[in-house]
Parts: C-alpha cells; structure tokens; sequence
C-alpha cells in the first residue's frame, strides 16, 4: 500500500525553486532514503510532507488523507526526527517525553509507562531526570528518536539523524532503526551519508536541485550506474591526459576526479590494464552508492 | 485567520510546568521592583505631592501600578521569552510536528503571557491591600481585568516577536513603546494636565484604558466612560490577537 503520495510537489522561496515537482510513492513499512547534497531540497521536501510548511503547488497523500485539510490527523501519526536537536531545555529528560506525549493527548499514565519504556529502549533510563544540557551529543540524537516514537508513529520521518555521532552511537541508532522497520514502522530517511543509505533503506531517491534523479533500491542504482566493481587510477596531471584518452577511445564509463580516476562497468575489462602507463596503480575496489552519487550529482560544491 | 483549538492548552500547560520548575529564576524580580516603585514614588516622592482631593500619591499610583506591571509580565514573556522558544530552542518547530497547528502555539503562548500578568497583578494587588490601600472590594474584580489587559499585552507582544528579526530588537520594543506608556497613561499623574489633543491621544495607548478601569476598582467609583475604556480594550485586544496569529503563521510556516 502506498502510504505517502505527493504529486507535482514544488516549493519556491524569494529566488530558489527547492523543489522542483516531485512526484514520489512511499510503500508501507518501507525505509525510503532521500539522498543528495547540501541544497538539493531534501529538508524542503520533507517539511512539507510533514506538514510544516504549506507547498508552492501540487498535492501530498497520507495514509490516503489529503493534507492540505487533514494536517491534524497525519501529524497524529507523524514521528519526526529533525536535523537540528529541539529539545526542550527547560525540561528534563523525562519531562520532555512527557510534555510530547501531551501534544498527541496521550493521557499520563500511559505517558509515563511509554516514556519509561522507550528511555530504556534507547539505554537513557538511568538519565531521566537530567536536564538536556547534561547529555552528550548521542544521547541527544536518541532522545530525539525515542520522542519521535512517544505517539507509536506509523511513519518515522529523519532528518539526517545520525549526522555528528559517533560510530558506537551510530550503530546504535541504525540498530534501532532496523528494529523498527521490522515492527512495521514506515520510515522516510534523508541522509547524506551514503553508508547509512546502503545500510538501512530498501529504495533511495537521490535528489538533486530539487528534482528526483534516479529512485531504486541501493544495489540497483550501483549496478545501474557503476557496475559491481570500480577501479580506480592515481594520475599525475601530465600522464592524465594520455589515460583519458586511452580510455575514451575504448568506450569506457569513467569520471575524472581530480587526482583520480575512476572507472566504472569494468566487469571482464582486465584489457584496460593494459592501456595504463603505470597499471600498479590501479585500485579494485566494490562499487558503493556514494559513486552513483557522484555520476549523478556531479564533483564540484554545489552551493 | 485560522482559527485555534482548544490544543492550545497543551502549550500554556507546558509553559506552566517549566515556570514553576524555573520561578524562583524570574518571578521575585515581577513583584519586587513594583513594591520598590510604590514605595520610592509612593512614600518618597508621594510627600512632595499635593492632590487636589487630599488623596495621599501611594494610593493615587497603586491601582495603576498593578496594570502597569501586569503589563509588563505579559509583554516580557511574549517578547524575550517567546523569542527565545521559537528561534533558540525551536521549541515551537517540535510542537507543530505534533497535531497542534501554528494557531494552537500562539494562542497558548498568549494565554500563557497573560496568566503570567493575572499572577503578577495578583500579587501586587494582594500587597497593596496588606499596605491596606486597597478601597473597595470591586477590587477583587481586578485580577480577571488584568488577564484580559494580559492578552491584549501579550498579543502586541507576539506581534512584534513575528517581526522581530534579532533579540536586541526588543530593545526597541521596550524603550520607545513600554517605557513612554508606563508614563503617559495616567499612572503616576492624571492626563488631565495635558492640552487636549495629548489627552485623546493618549487614549490610544492600549495602557490607558486599562488603568482607568483599575483605578475604578479599586475605589469601587464609576462612571460612564468606563464603558468606552471596556470597549477599547476589548476591541484591542481581539484586533491584536488576530494579527498575532496570522503574522505568526507566515513566519513559521515558510
């Protein structure tokens, strides 16, 4: 079932169009990744799914719900994870999970068990009467998502939540993400860490300048796009021209990076070792998504 | 204009939980300064003051004391303090992602601003009458007045916090436009001093009408200009009440 539709959704400020008539399907009990780099639209994007800023033109579904005149009722099933941690700081730990609990009318009882619950989820039990100032940067990051989880969302929404972390943290947190989907819980994920991305989504739209590029599950965008195995060359810059030439002229899928290059779709091209001036610098390595990335975002800074 | 709902009382709830966690922070400062102005102006100055009825100057300035600084209650929470909430915590941006809408928020935050106004009035009027300055018992009266004047204040007050691109920008709030109507609305001397047109004027001053109302409750003496001073500060108040939810909306809502 699709449980979030939009349709030519755009959103226009002053003099940027951040997004750029997106239309997307998002199945129940998927983790749907948007992917893409700074300025792409993500965040715009998702405001708006959750009802937080009012579309330039096109419409929104959840659970099948128009937004435009059921924004109560989505939000009623929102869990949102924002970039930027909100918590409140003039409350504690546990306070915070209950004030949320009452914006959805959870009533206290049942407040304080769930609160108890998801703090020992995320391993915060012993810290709920601290104030939020007292926290490490992890344990913040999960008490955002464990207040995201207070109303028992169908759909999770992140917004890039394991960005600043830790490793042990940010296993942490895509442990819990993983347990989540398997209850059921929908997932909307944007990240620009393309790991998390391979990790956690079953399908990855990745964005760029507000426009949808490409929308597939991971492994399929990297054999799409870049083939199973990528190599890749260090060139000096005199040597550079030459190599580039030597792999034009053999029709092969590859991008200069600088001091680098990288081939791509070499399955059984061991014959372009030979086009190299110097093949002992030659790297093999597996393909990721952050080189679809990069084919479809291009190299240079964006903003 | 959307309208509210009555989810807006989730947000005063809020508001309320962090103040009386945090009060011993702010709240002895609302009502120490006006008993230190009552008796500095009051006695200090008061006995330099002839009134032309042979009323003593501590009880003239009483009752408008208390609107006063009922006033300023709502106007610092909804000014500093919403300012705060919405662009340092972003408290606002996690609650709307609840099912309360921007309305919701605002009209919490300005409940909110003016219990904070009725508290302080309270409490102010409570001393007074400990000073047994207090005339009437209409006075008792005064605390639901003050929490109307409590959300006309905190509706300016929001108001401006929508259009306020920085902190210091209250700086301004207060120095050219709560400072001048704490002296000019009849509080410390009458109006009736001043040319004509200054008196009319004055009258635009959302403080003045409330004064004048605080004044007639509290020496139980009415007349019928106090229904026009009722009027103004009625219609004052759902006029900026209003406009603070819409701007509010548009800066939140980009």
């Amino acid at each position: 079932m699709t449980i979030i539709k939009t349709q030519n959704l755009t959103k226009s400020f002053k003099d940027l169009l951040a997004v750029d008539n997106v239309n997307l399907e998002v199945e129940e009990g998927e983790c749907f990744g948007l992917l893409g780099p700074n300025g792409a639209g993500k965040t715009s994007l998702v405001r708006m799914i959750i009802a937080a800023s009012p579309p330039t033109k096109g419409d929104i579904w959840v659970l099948g719900k128009d937004l435009k005149t059921h924004s109560r009722q989505v939000k009623a099933v929102l869990g949102v994870v924002p970039q930027l941690d909100n918590l409140d700081p003039d409350l504690t730990v546990l306070q915070n999970l209950m004030a949320f609990a009452r914006y959805f009318d959870i009533p206290k009882d049942e407040a304080r068990r769930r609160s108890t619950e998801i703090l020992s989820l995320f391993e915060l039990q012993n810290r709920c009467n601290s104030k939020i100032k007292e926290l490490s940067g992890g344990m913040k990051r999960r008490l955002l998502i464990a207040r995201g989880l207070i109303n028992m969302p169908r759909i999770l929404v992140l917004d890039e939540p394991t960005i600043g972390l830790d490793p042990q943290a940010k296993y942490l947190v895509w442990h819990k993400l993983i347990e989540l989907k398997s209850q059921g819980v929908t997932q909307l994920l944007c990240t620009q860490n393309m790991e998390e991305a391979t990790a956690l989504c079953d399908r990855v739209a990745i964005m760029h300048q507000g426009k949808i590029l490409s929308l597939d599950a991971p492994r399929k965008l990297i054999s799409e796009y870049v083939g199973k195995e990528v190599w890749e060359i260090e060139v000096d810059s005199e040597e550079k021209d030459e190599t580039v030439k030597h792999l034009e002229s053999h029709g092969l899928d590859f991008e200069d990076v600088g001091g680098r290059i990288h081939i791509f779709h070499v399955e059984g091209a061991e014959s372009v070792r030979g086009l190299l001036t110097s093949p002992e610098l030659l790297r093999r390595r597996p393909a990721t998504l952050e080189d679809v990335f990069f084919k479809l975002t291009g190299r240079s800074l964006l903003e | 204009m959307k309208p509210f709902s009555w989810r807006f009382i989730r947000v005063w709830q809020r508001n309320r939980d962090v103040f009386f966690r945090l009060w011993h922070s702010e709240a002895p400062g609302f009502v120490a300064e006006p008993i230190i102005i009552l008796v500095a102006m009051g006695l200090g100055l008061g006995a330099y003051v002839g009134l032309v009825d042979g009323q003593k100057y501590i009880e003239f300035i009483a009752p408008g004391i208390i609107a006063s600084y009922a006033m300023f209650s709502a106007s610092f929470e909804c000014t500093y303090g919403s300012f705060i909430r919405m662009e340092y915590q972003r408290t606002y941006d996690a609650i709307i992602a609840t099912p309360l809408n921007v309305e919701d928020v605002i009209a919490g935050e300005i409940f909110w601003g003016a219990t904070r106004a009725c508290m302080t009035g309270t409490v102010i009027l409570a001393i007074e009458a400990a000073f047994q300055l207090v005339a009437s018992p209409w006075a008792l009266a005064i605390p639901v007045l003050v929490l109307l004047e409590g959300i006309m204040f905190a509706s300016i007050a929001i108001l401006f916090t929508s259009i306020a691109p920085a902190i210091h920008s209250f700086n301004y709030y207060f120095t050219l436009f709560m400072t001048p109507m704490f002296f000019f609305s009849g509080v410390f001397f009458p109006l009736s001093g001043f040319p004509e047109v200054v008196q009319s004027l004055s009258w635009i001053l959302p403080l003045t009408p409330v004064v004048h109302l605080t004044r007639a409750l509290f020496y139980g003496q009415f007349h019928h200009g106090l229904l026009w001073a009722l009027a103004i500060v009625m219609v004052e108040t759902a006029l900026f009440f209003s406009i603070a939810l819409v701007m509010m909306r548009r800066r939140l809502t980009t």
